[in-house]
Order: C-alpha cells, then sequence, then structure tokens
C-alpha cells in the first residue's frame, strides 16, 4: 500500500497583521512616530544648509519658520516626538537587565518614569539654555 | 454551582474549523450550548464535543494553566482557553482559533515541530561548568543567584507568546520569545556554563536581532514571564559578544 500522507498543514496569511490587534496598531502608530523625529532632524539640516549659505539664505530660513504652516507644522512634530518619547520610556523596563538599589529590584514604573523625569529635565534644561542665548 | 442541565444561560462558540482530507481552507462553525459561570472555553468546547460534534479536534490536559496545552486564539488574542471564562463573553459570542502564526494540523490543533526544534537547539538543562561527582554534593546557590533567572523558569511552553509575535508570523525562522527566555533562563543560572554554546543561537541571523520589540508577548504569557525582557536583554549581551571577541575570544555564530 502506498498510502498518501493525509497531513495537510493549513498556514494562514500574515496580510494585514497589524490590523488584528489594538496592541499592534498602536505598536505601528508609535514606530510610525519615528518617522516625524527625522523629519525634525531634516529640518535642523536645512537650517545649517541655510546658515552656510550666507546671511540671506539664512534669514529666508527664519522667515520660512514663521509661516503658520511651519509653526502648525512644528506643533504636529512637537505632539508626535512627545509621544514618541513617551512610547520608548514605557518599553524600557522590558530591555534592561534586573537593577537593584538597596537589595531590591527597581519596578517597571521607576524605571519609566525615571526615563521620562530624565528626558523632560534635559528638555526643560535645553530650552533655558537656548532661551538665554537668544536674548 | 448551577447544574449544567439546569441553566437558562446560553452561549454561542464559533469555533475555526479545518478538516485536513475534506475541507482546502478553515472555515467558522458555530455552536449553540448551555453554560454556567464557572464554565471556562475548554469546558465549552468539551461540551461540543462530548454534546454536540465528537468530529472537534483541540489539545488539553491540566485544566489550570499548567500544562500549556489548551492555548489558542479567543475573540482575537492569544489566551489558555482553560482560564478564559465563558461568562466574560456572555452575552454574545466568543471566537475560537488556533493559535496565530503556527500551521493548523486540524480544527484548534497547531504544528509545533518548528517550536519543539528550536526548544533541543538551545539544550535546555544546566550544562555544569566543570564536571562533579555525587560525593561533592550538590549545587549551592543564594536567593539572589536565583532572583536572576526564576521567573524565567516559569515558562510553561504554551506558545501563546510565539502567536502574539508578528515577527515570528512574518519569519518562522525566529528564534522567537519563548526560547529565548528559556535560553536566557539557563544561561544566567549560576550553576551553568554552557552560555558559549546557547549565545550561537542569540547572535545568528534568525536570533535576537529579529525581534523588533512589539512587546505583546509579555502581555499575553499566562505566567509572567516577560519573554521580551529575556530578548531584549540578549540583545545587549549578543552586542558585547560581538564587540568583546577580539579581546576575549568566545562563542560563536551559527
Amino acid at each position: 500500500m502506498n498510502a498518501q500522507n493525509p497531513r495537510r498543514p493549513y498556514l494562514r496569511p500574515m496580510v494585514g497583521w497589524w490590523r488584528r490587534n489594538p496592541f499592534f496598531v498602536e505598536y505601528m502608530v508609535h514606530e510610525a512616530t519615528a518617522l516625524f523625529v527625522a523629519a525634525y532632524a531634516a529640518v535642523l539640516l536645512v537650517g545649517l544648509l541655510r546658515l552656510a549659505q550666507g546671511e540671506a539664505a539664512w534669514n529666508g530660513f527664519l522667515d520660512a519658520l514663521r509661516t503658520p504652516l511651519s509653526i502648525g507644522f512644528h506643533v504636529v512634530l512637537l505632539v508626535a516626538i512627545a509621544y514618541h518619547c513617551w512610547t520608548w520610556f514605557v518599553i524600557m523596563p522590558k530591555t534592561l537587565p534586573p537593577i537593584l538599589v538597596g537589595g531590591r529590584r527597581l519596578t517597571p514604573a521607576a524605571i519609566t518614569g525615571g526615563g521620562l523625569a530624565v528626558a523632560a529635565l534635559a528638555s526643560l534644561a535645553l530650552f533655558g539654555i537656548v532661551w538665554g542665548m537668544a536674548r | 454551582m448551577a447544574d449544567i442541565a439546569e441553566t437558562r444561560k446560553r452561549i454561542e462558540i464559533e469555533v475555526l474549523r479545518y478538516r485536513p482530507e475534506q475541507d482546502t481552507e478553515p472555515f467558522l462553525q458555530t455552536y449553540e450550548l448551555p453554560f454556567t459561570d464557572d464554565m471556562s472555553v475548554l469546558q465549552g468546547l468539551q461540551y461540543i464535543k462530548d454534546e454536540l460534534d465528537g468530529s472537534l479536534s483541540f489539545r488539553w490536559s491540566c485544566r489550570m494553566a499548567i500544562c500549556g496545552s489548551c492555548g489558542m486564539m479567543i475573540d482575537g488574542k492569544p489566551r489558555l482557553s482553560c482560564k478564559t471564562f465563558l461568562r466574560d463573553y456572555y452575552p454574545g459570542r466568543v471566537r475560537v482559533e488556533a493559535l496565530a502564526h503556527f500551521p493548523i494540523e486540524r480544527d484548534l490543533v497547531i504544528v509545533i515541530d518548528d517550536f519543539i526544534d528550536k526548544l533541543e537547539s538551545i539544550k535546555p538543562y544546566i550544562i555544569p561548568k566543570t564536571p562533579r561527582t555525587l560525593a561533592e554534593g550538590e549545587y549551592l546557590q543564594t536567593p539572589a543567584e536565583r532572583d536572576v533567572y526564576e521567573q524565567f523558569s516559569s515558562c510553561i511552553n504554551c506558545l501563546l507568546c510565539y502567536a502574539a509575535c508578528p515577527q515570528y508570523g512574518l519569519n518562522p525562522e525566529f528564534v522567537g520569545p519563548g526560547i529565548m527566555a528559556l535560553l536566557h533562563r539557563y544561561n544566567v543560572d549560576s550553576r551553568d556554563g554552557g552560555a558559549a554554546q546557547r549565545m550561537e543561537v542569540v547572535n545568528a541571523e534568525e536570533g535576537v536581532f529579529n525581534c523588533t520589540a512589539v512587546g505583546y508577548c509579555s502581555e499575553v504569557c499566562p505566567k509572567h514571564v516577560d519573554p521580551a525582557n529575556a530578548v531584549n536583554q540578549n540583545k545587549t549581551l549578543s552586542a558585547k559578544d560581538y564587540f568583546l571577541r577580539f579581546v576575549r575570544p568566545k562563542g560563536d555564530c551559527r
């Protein structure tokens, strides 16, 4: 007898996988916010390029930044980058080895909270320095 | 406890069926059955098999979340069906499918060969640093040394983390979360000396760096193992292995 193998494992397609679960949708959204970080880096690079091209080019760049369209774009960037920062520190406890403080393991909430606090302080310090320089 | 014969509550269970000898692809079949508040989804499936349709196939054993056999997609989420209750889906219906990302053998039964092969490849047992005779006694370990790996030793091989990992679904070559948790469990055990052998799996093309930190594996784990933590700790260890190999040769890449 040469019986045919009755096994026919069925592999389900992965098309549209990220829409199947709210967790995956959020993952795609927070990964996509990285594009906004890249966009802001591009804005800064263009500024550097215009600065290298001389005073007129630099002033043109500053004027462009003051347009309502540019201000609106920067508000969108700020929101997206803040969300990116938040999700970054939410996942941080999953990436670190156990950290012992006084014989106890640091909790995930303490790691996330610590990261967010450092990010907020660093942003404030940078803002203060730039504010001081601009005055 | 209300007797199932007297209960008036009824629920619909929608099951993804696949019978390889007659179906070209899976299809949904709905069963309506009486249930009591203490019935798990697994008990609902057992009712279907006993009373409504004996041809339904699914895996189960312990009924108390320790054997790891009854993992299924329940309303789209990877869960142990013995630890999920029908009352939480009432009124309404609950959809039960085979664990995502694995080939379906039949109905709710998946093909787990890939996981078993990977499990063997990581040598999931303690490889002593130096051979030791019985006369030398047991290996001693402090509570602090045990604390480093204990959480990872809770894995019951239920595969929910694989069904939660889109990277594994997209590329089944990826070693995956559960195996990395078990590998890490042995690598960081103070009694073990096999880390260099296991790092070959970590450092490989299909090793830890296939992970994009979705993190859903740790959310669905019924034993709070946190496989995402094991994977991501080993990204650091793998990078260290790579950059320190000139200074301190050890480990290899498959």
